[in-house]
């Protein structure tokens, strides 16, 4: 089925009057879609009310796994699977294990933190974003306002608001998906 | 647009708007190469294909083609080895430590400096697995697979093994650090270009739309993986020592190795971001990018970490002296004053005085002395891993084995052919991937001038 999705876009210039716009916008019960920036704007997420990143537990997790597997693929393999006598070391030479260790424990951790978010902000060479503005990758920040979800409101009034908060352009894009 | 300061000199100088970081960086992608790059890039090529000679020769005949002998097993090779993973330590300390430590100078080097350091640990594992002799079966003989002929496993007590986990990490960390920073610049290039270039960037940047919630994940993600780093990095080449360390041949046999090697790495490392940096400002015109403040910190970065192997130096002589072990006395004698003492000095004007000078403010705020001091750290770094690799066994136990290496045509083919390789990959990154990181260079453009002003 085709369905249209109708956005309402205020681009701002400056990093900082975007920050109060989001405040303003979202005081006056406008609901917003999304902001594209074309770099990180320290203190946008806490604004916008997002929740922190999952993403550190994540990596903890993949870390803690990598650490498991290393011992005991060593213990495993050293001292159970093939005993040798290795320079008159003990088989289950455990201060020789933690190099090994360290560096699955980080591969692991890294990879493990970097597949979740791939998958959780579906990047992928495919992937088709939706391009708002393509100036969002350059130099303006885009406020991007579903239609649908602000029905409350009307669509004159949300560009008025928008306007009254620092958006330089006001436009209208629309997508058919 | 750009604030400026008059209290801290501006990260990024000339004034420029955001859309001119876009602009200045992207143009060097889009437009044509140049003949200089051009020139460049095929001297490299055809450096590559003529040391490419060397590694066949190496991989047809065996390692016999090699200038090691009975008493000097290890020389050339390890040597390269040591010195081009030294080199890659630059990238990842730039990238992690300092974003750990909030130095905001990092965002215009931090990419080429990691893209080096990702082509020098390619050209480092080149010769282990050369060395290896059937590199096609090295593939699996490093990996922990049980024999197929017997069920024996990898020796997990040998710091070679330990060197296979520590570089493929790092190599492959180093990677997706690297990459997940790309991301965000290939989708401005994408949303620059059309046709097929919007295809492929499109593709290169996975999708990115720069929405606040991604990019408050690729913070956090950025912030783990420079914390994942961090410790990666000093762990890396510790362990390559550890190759040494853990021997019992004395002038190995040290406990010193390993911050030693560390710091000398980070030295090496450095005078090699500083010798493409300058290279590539000059070529690239991004000079108001990296400005000669980025330049005098990593003079700064290089005097500190050069003071450090100098003391090292010290220290295991004196240690030497004061361990009254006779064998180790004899290793750092022979080192100083024995058959190969023009290395020994060799490295020491080029390690330990050199990066002295320095301190003059007229020597670290001038290209020309800063681009030759860079090299002269560089041949100063290879001189010290071939005087602690070749002068510690030239000398063996039994005066009727004590011999001399001479390196064979291969031996030298081989080194170039990485040479040929590194700089292959570093023209082939300079072109067609951004090489300043916008998406960083732009959020430190207003902040840090704004802030110091308050």
């Amino acid at each position: 089925m085709e369905r249209d999705t109708h956005f309402i876009l205020g681009v701002y210039e400056d990093e900082d009057v975007l920050l109060h716009a989001v405040e303003e916008v979202r005081s006056s019960g406008v609901k917003i879609h999304e902001v594209y920036t074309p770099y990180p704007i320290h203190g946008l997420e806490h604004v916008l009310g997002y929740k922190r990143s999952r993403l550190p537990i994540a990596a903890f997790l993949f870390g803690m796994l990598g650490t498991t597997l290393a011992l005991t693929m060593q213990f495993y393999m050293m001292r159970f699977d093939w005993p040798m006598i290795i320079g008159g070391k003990d088989f289950a030479a455990f201060p020789d294990f933690i190099p090994v260790t360290f560096e699955l424990t980080v591969l692991l951790a890294a990879f493990g933190m970097v597949g979740v978010f791939m998958i959780s902000s579906n990047l992928k060479p495919w992937a088709q974003p939706r391009i708002f503005d393509v100036r969002s990758t350059d130099d303006k920040h885009i406020m991007a306002i579903d239609i649908a979800n602000n029905s409350a409101l009307e669509v004159d009034k949300i560009k008025e608001i928008l306007k009254s908060s620092g958006a330089t352009e006001v436009n209208n894009k629309s997508f058919e998906e | 647009m750009q604030v400026t300061s008059s209290v801290r000199q501006p990260l990024v100088t000339g004034g420029k708007t955001y859309h001119d970081v876009t602009h200045d960086v992207s143009r060097q992608v889009e437009g044509k190469p140049s003949l200089a790059w051009f020139l460049a890039f095929l001297t490299a090529v055809g450096t590559l294909a003529i040391g490419f000679i060397a590694v066949a020769a190496t991989v047809w005949e065996g390692i016999g083609m090699w200038g090691l002998n009975k008493t000097v097993g290890w020389a050339w090779d390890i040597t390269n080895f040591v010195w081009w993973v030294g080199i890659g330590h630059a990238g990842t300390l730039i990238s992690a430590v300092l974003l750990l430590f909030r130095q905001k100078w990092r965002t215009s080097i931090n990419r080429a400096a990691e893209a080096m350091t990702i082509f020098a640990v390619i050209c480092a594992a080149m010769f282990p697995v050369l060395h290896m002799g059937r590199p096609w079966l090295g593939a699996y003989w490093a990996l922990p697979l049980p024999n197929t002929f017997g069920s024996l496993w990898v020796n997990f007590n040998s710091p070679l093994l330990w060197d296979v986990f520590a570089i493929s990490t790092y190599f492959s960390v180093s990677l997706v650090f690297w990459y997940i920073g790309l991301i965000p610049d290939f989708a401005t290039i994408r949303d620059r270009a059309t046709g097929l270039r919007k295809t492929i960037y499109g593709a290169l940047s996975f999708g990115w739309d720069g929405a606040a919630k991604t990019w408050m994940r690729y913070e956090s993600v950025s912030l783990i993986l420079a914390g994942l780093a961090t410790p990666l990095v000093l762990s890396v080449h510790t362990i390559v020592s550890f190759d040494f360390a853990t021997s019992v041949i004395p002038g190995w046999h040290t406990t010193i190795f390993p911050p030693y090697f560390v710091a000398g790495a980070i030295f090496s490392g450095f005078a090699m971001v500083l010798t493409l940096m300058i290279i590539t400002r000059k070529v690239f015109k991004l000079e108001d990018y990296i400005t000669m403040g980025h330049i005098e910190l990593m003079n700064i970065v290089i005097i500190i970490t050069g003071s450090i192997v100098g003391i090292a130096y010290i220290t295991e002589f004196f240690i030497a002296w004061y361990s009254g072990v006779e064998a180790e006395q004899y290793a750092f004698i022979n080192r100083a004053t024995g058959p190969y003492w023009w290395a020994y000095w060799s490295m020491m004007t080029c390690n330990v005085i050199s990066p002295q000078l320095f301190w003059f403010k007229k020597i670290r705020t001038s290209i020309v002395a800063t681009f030759a001091l860079s090299i002269v750290v560089n041949i100063g770094m290879w001189f010290e891993r071939f005087v602690i690799i070749v002068t510690s066994l030239h000398r063996d136990f039994l005066p009727s084995s004590w011999a001399m290496f001479y390196p064979s045509w291969a031996d030298v083919g081989v080194y170039l052919f990485t040479f040929g390789l590194f700089f292959t990959l570093f023209f082939l990154f300079a072109k067609f991937f951004p090489v300043i990181n916008m998406a960083e260079v732009k959020s430190v453009l207003k902040s840090s001038s704004e802030k110091a002003a308050k």
